[in-house]
């Protein structure tokens, strides 16, 4: 799960990480209140979209004036914002973040990832800030410093400082990036994270007097803890997300809107993948990744139809499975219902496998309805492909 | 001998009277599998299916002299059932959790150093060692005795190749699932080693997906470790960047997770690829002609 910049840097802020002054508003009065709030004479207003490259795509502005913050948040609340990461249709922008503008100085990137390798939350840092860290990573890769942090142990000062010294820091600078390093990793434990990104973390100039902080920030969250943050989850945004997604979430299925023409419902991810893969291979085009997971009953299958078929590509529909926890007759019971209370009219290509298999195929022979039926995954695959093309 | 369990396992459910665990452990005892016990702490004292329920995974294995253990027990909880395994002397566990935290498992991966138990799991259908021991979730009917090591990150995708191993005519030494999570306890290059060192395997097939570095870790591995043939396949060829696909830990978040960058370097390590994921069982039959098996 994915939050605002802002609500990143709220909560990072709670955990004694230098941010930037800053308030959020979702109108242009708010806007200009908040700034006159800040105070200060140059602020930055920053749409509010889950998605990164902002700045490219006009999204982040710079104005020496409250009239002309009212302006840009007005100019960019209810727009569409296309950035590299939303897609031709944008990301529509319903808040904008208004802070006070910072002169940087130089420009750093941190970053804490799970690595797969080591299996350990591991520190990225990088004299090279403000940039994608995938380039740096391809062009400088000596410009990256890693390091694996022990989680019986944590973070220690001593690594902060060690990493500071490594991207460049000197004097008081190296002290301050033990607080702020010290308080993303602790963020990113206890709120349980997948990623914290701070590019860039910066040193800016207060008055002559220089100071680190986090200049932007993006933290995204594991779905499978936020049983157990639910803080992380009030700062949900909705809006942000395919509402098929999130219903299909909702009733248990996990799926992702494709742009082909042959709806998939499979079980299993790894099974509902290489069911994509074999339509892909027989020159077909998958309109959708769905697993209906274990224990699927016919509701759940009911539902996986009524949501493969709100995509009006959707031109027939493979019906995957290989049942373990699973059981053949109460995918074939859910087909029968969906057929019934959907009056689905795009034919249906089923292959079942696994438990209750007889059950399940009887089942569908005996309901007097169309199904093409497969024997296996590669007959299933051509089946789909030469029904799509009709 | 197969790898990791075999006819002599002696096998115990944590969070044995529930569900699930009920289900399978009666499915493993109906098809050859060594059962001794479960925990289900609050419940010691009691039977279940006829075998001793304890409080504590200690109190099981002093009784009972049980070596492996099939975690049953939900995504919250598991990794603190995980860790009561191996402290009892639990030598695998195997942990079906769909869910599990991925701190808690950074967390069980740090516990592990200097502890030699092996971890199989989360998120997948388990182990299975046909007619002798099986300790998951899998259906056990489809898994016919035979020469082919077998080893997924997906569960179906295992159901699927065994599928396809069996209409070649074939059957499985060891069928065992790592599972579709980033942070998992066991990785492909132990399962590769441990099927490389099996007098019952003659040939392994080693099925991936995109997102992470393993199947290519394993390939490079196998490439100057193994002389049995190995076949490999990723799924996700048709699947989007950046998005996560149902499994937690399949998400292309560079080039070389994608499923056509991990077949193109275990072709070039030497590897046996099937490019499509009905072609598993042509492809182990193609490898073991040429190799004259």
């Amino acid at each position: 799960m994915n939050i605002h910049e802002y609500q990143a840097k709220e909560l990072l802020k709670s955990y004694g990480v230098p941010v930037p002054a800053g308030k959020v508003a979702f109108s242009e009065p708010e806007a200009g209140a908040a700034a006159q709030e800040i105070g200060g004479s140059r602020w930055v207003v920053k749409a509010q979209i889950h998605a990164g490259g902002r700045g490219k795509a006009g999204g982040v502005k710079v104005v020496d004036a409250i009239a002309d913050v009212k302006k840009t948040a007005d100019a960019m609340l209810g727009t569409h914002l296309v950035t590299h990461q939303t897609g031709l249709e944008g990301q529509a922008v319903q808040r904008v973040w208004v802070e006070q503008a910072s002169r940087i100085v130089k420009e750093y990137y941190l970053g804490f990832v799970i690595d797969r390798t080591s299996q350990r939350v591991t520190l990225l840092a990088s004299s090279e800030g403000g940039v994608d860290i995938e380039d740096v990573a391809k062009t400088h890769p000596e410009k990256i410093i890693k390091v694996i942090i022990d989680s019986a142990i944590g973070l220690m000062p001593y690594q902060c400082r060690n990493i500071a010294v490594a991207i460049g820091l000197k004097g008081r600078l190296v002290n301050q990036s033990v607080k702020l390093m010290q308080g993303v990793y602790q963020c990113m434990v206890e709120r349980d994270a997948l990623q914290a990104e701070i590019n860039p973390m910066a040193v800016v100039d207060c008055d002559g007097d220089e100071k680190l902080i986090a200049l932007d920030a993006k933290l995204n969250f594991d779905d499978n803890a936020i049983y157990r943050q639910k803080a992380i989850m009030d700062l949900r945004d909705l809006a942000e997300e395919d509402p098929k997604e999130v219903e299909a979430t909702s009733h248990g299925l996990s799926y992702i809107a494709l742009t082909g023409n042959i709806g998939c419902i499979v079980n299993g991810a790894g099974l509902a993948m290489a069911s994509m893969d074999a339509i892909t291979l027989h020159g077909g085009e998958p309109a959708n990744f769905l697993d209906v997971g274990g224990g699927a009953s016919p509701t759940k299958v009911t539902n996986a139809c009524r949501i493969v078929l709100e995509d009006p590509n959707v031109r027939c529909i493979l019906v995957n499975i290989f049942a373990g926890i699973n059981r053949c007759d109460w995918i074939a019971q859910g087909l029968i219902q969906a057929c019934n209370s959907l009056h689905i009219k795009v034919p249906l290509i089923v292959r079942l496998a696994g438990t209750n298999v007889e059950e399940g195929r009887k089942i569908l022979e005996e309901s007097g309805l169309q199904f093409i039926t497969a024997e296996n995954l590669d007959d299933a695959a051509a089946k789909a492909v030469a029904t799509a093309r009709g | 001998m197969s790898i990791f369990v075999n006819k002599n396992s002696r096998v115990i459910f944590q969070g044995f009277t529930g569900e699930h665990a009920t289900f399978h452990a009666q499915d493993a005892m109906n098809t050859g599998t060594t059962v001794v016990g479960g925990v289900t702490p609050g419940k010691g004292g009691t039977t279940h299916l006829g075998l001793p329920v304890f409080d504590t995974v200690a109190e099981a294995v002093a009784a009972t002299g049980a070596d492996v253990s099939g975690v049953f027990v939900p995504p919250p909880f598991a990794v603190d059932a995980l860790m009561e395994a191996v402290e009892a002397g639990i030598k695998v566990a195997v942990t079906i959790a769909d869910g599990i935290p991925i701190h808690d498992m950074v967390k069980l991966q740090r516990f592990r150093v200097g502890r030699d138990a092996l971890v199989i799991g989360p998120n997948t259908p388990g182990i299975i060692t046909p007619g002798e021991c099986k300790v998951g979730i899998m259906p056990s009917n489809i898994y016919k005795k035979g020469r082919v090591g077998m080893v997924s990150r997906s569960g179906t995708l295992n159901y699927e190749a065994t599928e396809q191993i069996s209409a070649a005519g074939l059957g499985v030494s060891t069928a065992v699932g790592i599972g579709g999570d980033p942070v998992n306890g066991m990785d492909f290059v132990s399962v590769l080693q441990a099927f490389e060192n099996d007098p019952e395997t003659d040939v392994v097939v080693m099925i991936g997906e995109i997102g992470g570095p393993q199947e290519v870790a394993a390939a490079r591995w196998a490439k100057v470790n193994m002389k049995k043939p190995v076949i490999g396949f990723v799924a996700g060829i048709a699947a989007p960047v950046g998005r996560r696909m149902g499994h937690a830990g399949a998400i292309i978040s560079g080039e070389a997770d994608t499923a056509k960058a991990k077949m193109d370097a275990m072709e070039g390590l030497g590897l046996y690829v099937a490019r499509n994921p009905a072609h598993i069982g042509l492809v182990i039959k193609q490898a073991m002609k040429e190799r004259g098996l």
